[in-house]
């Protein structure tokens, strides 16, 4: 086993549990403050965060990202005992991809925290809880290394998006939630059975009880982990199913616009940002390197459901009158683009997803929170009940429509970059998928100009409307890091790109080595 | 004296940032104080409350009055805007002169020409086999297009100053026109097809703001996303030609053009270099509006008149035949593809004329004939005559800008009337405006010595060469055509007698200097700039075309004997005289009314029946889009949605969360907290399982 002391402590902890539960912590302290004292409230919330954030930046500073292959993990590994008799270890480590995730995380929750606070939202104190032991969930699944550990974490997102869908949702939040929890738990209990089969069929086989990756990977593709195609395939569609649901990859889908439309703006963004990353990311770091036979074989048939994905969310989208619903189903036609571009096997398409990953959470998760900028003042997300408002609000106004050019693509913006990465490793792998698939600019430029049209453009046609207040301090303190990221990495991607070059590299090579027989 | 050309993309940038940044600020100021006195006076219904949808309310009230004529901004303010605004692009416009006129003179001087200068500025993107510099690119075609690009941007920019002054979103315009600007300089300096899709992209979406500059008006917002989605379909095509090339190449920087003159093309079969020219191609009919993708433009003249000179006529309009002779070295490897671009364009420049024909609002006509002669640029390049295609994209930048702003200031006489209709006679009364747009209306409809009849003259020169008699008769009857519909918008505005109210009459006024000094200079262009092509033939030689001739494809020219042009060039004249004599005679005539400025073409279009309602009623295209395209498109949607999202999918979960739910029933049958059946159900078990067990 590799070596189990970790180079970086912090308060006699390692840096990544740290990072994992210093989240929690924050939750905890809230749990003593009282419910009224909002200041207190807000202090514990930033300061959690905050901190947490500048940590994952401290770890994506310590990063190297030099490193090749499954070494990446090593310098920041943490390899403890978890459940020895089942061979069940506390494993933590990051590479590029996990390590940009994680940020995006950290970056996310601060900001929506930070725009809660321009917000009315009752009980405070819960909603901030819940979205710190969120934050908790989020980045332990995107560091843990041990199967079950994962798994852990995977579940433990659940219960949070639940009671923040559930408390501080919508009118049809009940039905929503369990829409959501139904949907995501049949997909993830698949994956647990598939675990525990897997660590079955690998102790058999080499006489170790691990669920650790870092040697199930090095087994499945050197052959020591005698599967047989079936056992593989039922084994790839096991984890598959979990992460494409949470994609959500058509057709499994429905449950997103109706998930996002109820939850509060905060829920959303995290939801669209973050959680649906986390299905692309099951994908790379599970289901591709783990089972790269049966990921080829079953490449065209997910290519083509990513390729009516991209399609129909987008042209179902141009049909919506519901702001959120729009947005939702804008994440169904983008997140299968970005499945398209992992399953094209080539480094340019899937350092293009890992790129999209990133850009879709900003661009989105803005999408979200200008949307509920208005939401808060008018209290409808309906497209007929606005018209015209830029006059009102013209700085919400001028970030939507940033945001709404960088989800368009707009080369400059960050959504080019991804997008253009995609079409352009699938085109090598297939001319006509990338054909299809391009048709997604047209088709994204038609909903989201329609979107802003009709929100922002044209005469003021409802007179409350006229009353309507701009984005305010804390709104746009929440915003203002997401669309300043939006630019940036629209004209410097490069720093994410060379971040994430060698976690890349390591699954296209996997994959690679199994798709010619 | 090394200014880099980063700059020259950068200047008109920083004005972006700083005039959008000011405007943003004082507009939120402005909404700020708006908005608190709406909600003082309507107190309690701030819709800030927890409960209820305040959205409902009275619904439509009309508020047509408040915007674009509100109140002046301040004189401090304006004066901020306009200097950024045309200071920024007169900086881009000092250091484009300083790097292109000093690589002018030495590509001149030494013979066939210098190479290109090549700036990397950082590594944008590089990720498996795609590897992007952000590079910007000195040869003599980016010499010649950043020249008159900064040049016409400038004067345009100086019109603004004067013909934007009551407006309230002063600084938004300044600011777009700035972005604009960028863009654009982008586009033409980028020294790869990637980084050239910024610029691309980006004054397509500059188009968009700016068509839809006047946001409160459905009219203008429609026609900006028309322009998008539209631009967005040949930009479809284009990002698929750009993974052409990088498959074609390995790269897609501008080297390729010289693998391309090497006939170093992968050893792939020329069916994959015909279709990587059509989606090029794709991308350009977009952009360029050309049929059928040519929609946008006319509905494009809803944002401000110096827009519509700048972006729609002069400089964006023309980046798709930039495009095409960038890649001229691509398209003569693919003949087949070549001929399409020219039969594209050549029917696209008689069909758009056929349409300003009998348009009766001035900018319609401009626009029309706009997309006329960008098809005649794609003509040339289908022949072959890159060289003579881009000299028509030179000239046609001053004549058109000059037309276009004119027309504004035609429009602003008028006091923001645009029907032809309603004009007559102003010539006495705008005599600045009247001359330089005449100057323009002579070079456009291609009577020599001004600078459309040498362009033009040469393309129909080089269709006839190359043996494309058809292209060649063709262009000649737009040409006729062209010179009608122009002199007949020169009649209808400016001759005969004023056909509006005396109240308008009286009211008519000369634009102030700011507008009109730029239309001195560039009618001033449109009479010299042509000297700059003149053909052998007159003596010339052609110094415009062999100056740019190191970028473009090495056609194969066809040589003319002297006397055949000669001929050529006394038929184009002729039809064009022709064409004004025919405008003169039929609107010409007196006691013409609004309704009906002409008897004689009153009559023409009703013998011509149908043919002339087609005409007028611009052949119904767009009823035709919406009732094939966008309708079903629509539809499409709702029944997805509703259809298969909600039933089929939706459906499938709920049958199983029913079945789910009837398991749960029976379940629960078992399950009533009796101990008593607990343990029945438990000995039951236990007997089946030791049954089970023995009987094994």
């Amino acid at each position: 086993m590799l070596d189990s002391s970790t180079p970086i402590q912090w308060l006699g902890a390692d840096i990544l549990t740290t990072l994992v539960f210093l989240p929690s912590l924050g939750a905890l302290l809230l749990l003593l403050l009282p419910n009224g004292a909002k200041n207190a409230i807000r202090a514990v919330a930033l300061l959690a965060s905050g901190a947490t954030f500048a940590l994952s930046v401290l770890v994506l500073q310590r990063f190297n990202p030099a490193i090749a292959g499954l070494e990446a993990f090593r310098p920041l590994l943490v390899d403890r005992p978890w459940i020895p008799r089942f061979g069940i270890r506390y494993l933590l480590g990051v590479d590029g991809l996990s390590l940009i995730l994680v940020v995006l995380t950290t970056l996310l929750t601060l900001c929506v925290l930070v725009f809660s606070f321009g917000q009315t939202i009752p009980k405070l104190r819960g909603y901030v809880a819940a979205f710190l032991v969120l934050e908790t969930g989020m980045i332990g699944s995107l560091v843990a290394l041990d199967a079950v550990l994962f798994y852990v974490f995977w579940e433990v997102m659940l219960v949070p998006m639940y009671f923040i869908i559930g408390i501080w949702g919508g009118k049809r939040r009940i039905y929503a939630t369990m829409k959501f929890v139904l949907f995501t738990l049949a997909g993830s209990l698949l994956m647990f059975v598939a675990i525990l089969f897997a660590s079955g069929v690998h102790a058999k086989a080499t006489g170790i009880l691990t669920f650790s990756l870092l040697e199930w990977i090095p087994a499945a593709s050197s052959g020591a982990w005698s599967l047989t195609a079936s056992e593989q395939a039922l084994l790839f569609w096991a984890f598959a199913l979990a992460f494409l649901v949470k994609v959500p990859l058509w057709p499994l889908h429905t449950w997103l616009p109706d998930a996002h439309v109820e939850a509060p703006t905060g829920g959303s963004i995290i939801l669209a940002g973050v959680l649906l990353k986390l299905g692309t990311y099951g994908l790379l770091r599970f289901a591709i390197p783990l089972f790269p036979g049966a990921a080829a074989r079953y490449t065209p048939l997910i290519a083509v459901l990513a390729l009516i994905g991209v399609v129909y969310g987008a042209w179902v989208a141009a049909a919506q009158k519901d702001m959120k619903k729009l947005v939702a189903y804008s994440s169904v036609s983008h997140l299968a683009l970005v499945v398209l571009g992992i399953f094209a096997g080539n480094v340019t398409a899937v350092s293009g997803a890992v790129m999209q990953m990133v850009g879709h959470g900003l661009t989105t998760g803005l999408l979200f929170l200008l949307v509920g900028v208005l939401y808060e003042r008018r209290h409808t997300r309906e497209m007929a009940d606005y018209g015209g408002v830029a006059s009102q609000v013209p700085v919400t106004t001028t970030l939507f429509v940033i945001a709404m050019l960088g989800s368009v693509g707009l080369p400059g913006l960050n959504g080019f970059v991804g997008e253009f990465l995609i079409l352009a490793g699938v085109f090598k792998a297939n001319v006509w998928w990338a054909a299809f698939a391009a048709t997604g600019l047209i088709l994204g430029a038609i909903y989201l100009l329609t979107l802003t049209q009709k929100v922002f453009w044209g005469p003021n046609r409802v007179e409350a409307n006229l009353g309507l207040t701009d984005i305010n301090g804390w709104e746009l303190a929440g915003a203002l890091p997401m669309i300043v990221l939006v630019v940036v990495l629209g004209v410097w991607p490069q720093p994410v790109l060379d971040l994430v070059r060698n976690s890349v590299e390591t699954v296209v090579q996997i994959a690679s080595v199994r798709m010619v027989p | 004296m090394n200014l880099p050309l980063w700059l020259i993309p950068a200047l008109p940038l920083a004005g972006f940032l700083l005039n959008g940044s000011v405007a943003l600020f004082s507009g939120w100021r402005r909404a700020r104080k708006a908005t608190a006195a709406w909600r003082e006076a309507h107190p309690g219904d701030h819709g800030h409350d927890e409960h209820g949808d305040a959205g409902h309310g009275p619904g439509d009230h009309g508020h047509d009055d408040h915007g674009h004529h509100g109140p002046f901004l301040p004189y401090g303010e304006r004066l901020f805007y306009g200097v950024v605004g045309v200071l920024s692009v007169g900086l881009a416009a000092v250091v484009a002169l300083a790097n292109a006129v000093p690589y002018a003179l030495a590509s001149t001087a030494s013979e066939g020409g210098i190479g290109p200068v090549v700036q990397s500025v950082w590594k944008w993107m590089a990720a498996g086999h795609v590897s992007i510099d952000m590079a910007f690119r000195l040869d003599p075609l980016s010499a010649m297009m950043v020249s008159f690009v900064t040049f016409v941007g400038l004067l345009i920019h100086v019109f603004s100053v004067g013909y934007m002054q009551d407006e309230e979103g002063y600084g938004r315009y300044f600011a777009y026109l700035n972005l604009f600007m960028f863009a654009m300089l982008t586009l033409i300096l980028a020294d790869s097809l990637v980084v050239l899709f910024i610029g691309w992209e980006g004054v397509g979406l500059c188009s968009y703001l700016l068509i839809g500059y006047y946001y409160d008006k459905d009219f203008a917002h429609a026609a900006g996303k028309k322009a998008f989605v539209t631009n967005r379909i040949g930009d479809f095509g284009m990002v698929l030609g750009i993974f052409g090339i990088l498959a074609l190449f390995g790269t897609a920087d501008f080297s390729f053009v010289d693998m391309a003159k090497a006939g170093a093309v992968n050893g792939t079969a020329s069916i994959t270099v015909y279709a990587v020219c059509l989606l090029l191609f794709l991308g350009a009919v977009g952009k360029s509006a050309q049929v059928p993708l040519y929609v946008w433009l006319p509905d494009a003249m809803a944002g401000p008149t110096p827009v519509s000179a700048l972006i729609h006529a002069a400089t964006m309009v023309t980046a798709g035949v930039y495009l095409v002779a960038r890649c001229s070295a691509v398209f003569v490897l693919a003949p087949d593809a070549l001929t399409l671009v020219a039969w594209v364009g050549a029917g696209t420049a008689v069909f758009a004329a056929t349409i300003g024909l009998a348009q009766n609002d001035i900018k319609k006509v401009l626009a029309y004939s706009t997309v006329s002669q960008l098809g005649y640029m794609f003509l040339a390049c289908g022949v072959g005559a890159f060289g003579v295609g881009m000299f028509h994209v030179f000239t046609h930048a001053f004549f058109k800008a000059c037309l276009f702003l004119g027309s504004g200031s035609v429009i602003m006489a008028m006091h923001h009337e645009q029907d032809m209709r309603a004009m007559g006679g102003l010539g006495r009364k705008v005599p600045r405006t009247y001359l330089t747009m005449m100057v323009a209306t002579v070079a456009i409809a291609g009577i020599p010595p001004l600078a459309g009849f040498f362009s033009k003259d040469q393309i129909l020169g080089a269709a006839f060469a190359g043996g494309h008699l058809v292209l060649f008769a063709i262009g000649l009857l737009t040409a006729g055509m062209t010179a009608f519909y122009m002199f007949r918008l020169a009649r209808m505005t400016f001759y005969g007698e004023f056909r509006g109210t005396p109240e308008a009459e009286k009211r008519v006024h000369e634009s102030p200097a700011t507008m009109t000094i730029p239309l001195i200079v560039l009618a001033a262009g449109s009479i010299l700039v042509g000297f700059l092509g003149v053909p052998e033939a007159l003596g010339g030689a052609n110094r415009f075309v062999s100056f740019l001739a190191p970028s473009l494809a090495t056609a194969h020219p066809h040589h003319l004997s002297h006397a055949t042009e000669y001929v050529l060039m006394a038929l184009s004249v002729g039809v064009a005289a022709a064409g004004i004599l025919l405008a003169w005679r039929w609107y010409g005539q007196k006691g013409a009314t609004p309704e009906v400025p002409s008897a004689a073409a009153q009559a023409f279009y009703e013998k011509t029946g149908a043919l002339g309602r087609l005409v007028e009623n611009k052949w119904y295209v767009d009823e035709g889009i919406e009732a094939a395209v966008l309708s079903p498109f629509r539809r499409i949607g709702t029944f997805l949605w509703r259809g298969f999202d909600s039933l089929v999918i939706d459906g499938i979960v709920n049958a199983s969360a029913f079945l789910v739910e009837l398991t749960g029933d029976l379940v629960r049958f078992f399950t009533t907290g009796n101990v008593r059946n607990y343990a029945l159900s438990f000995t039951l078990g236990v007997l089946v399982l030791a049954l089970y067990v023995f009987l094994r």
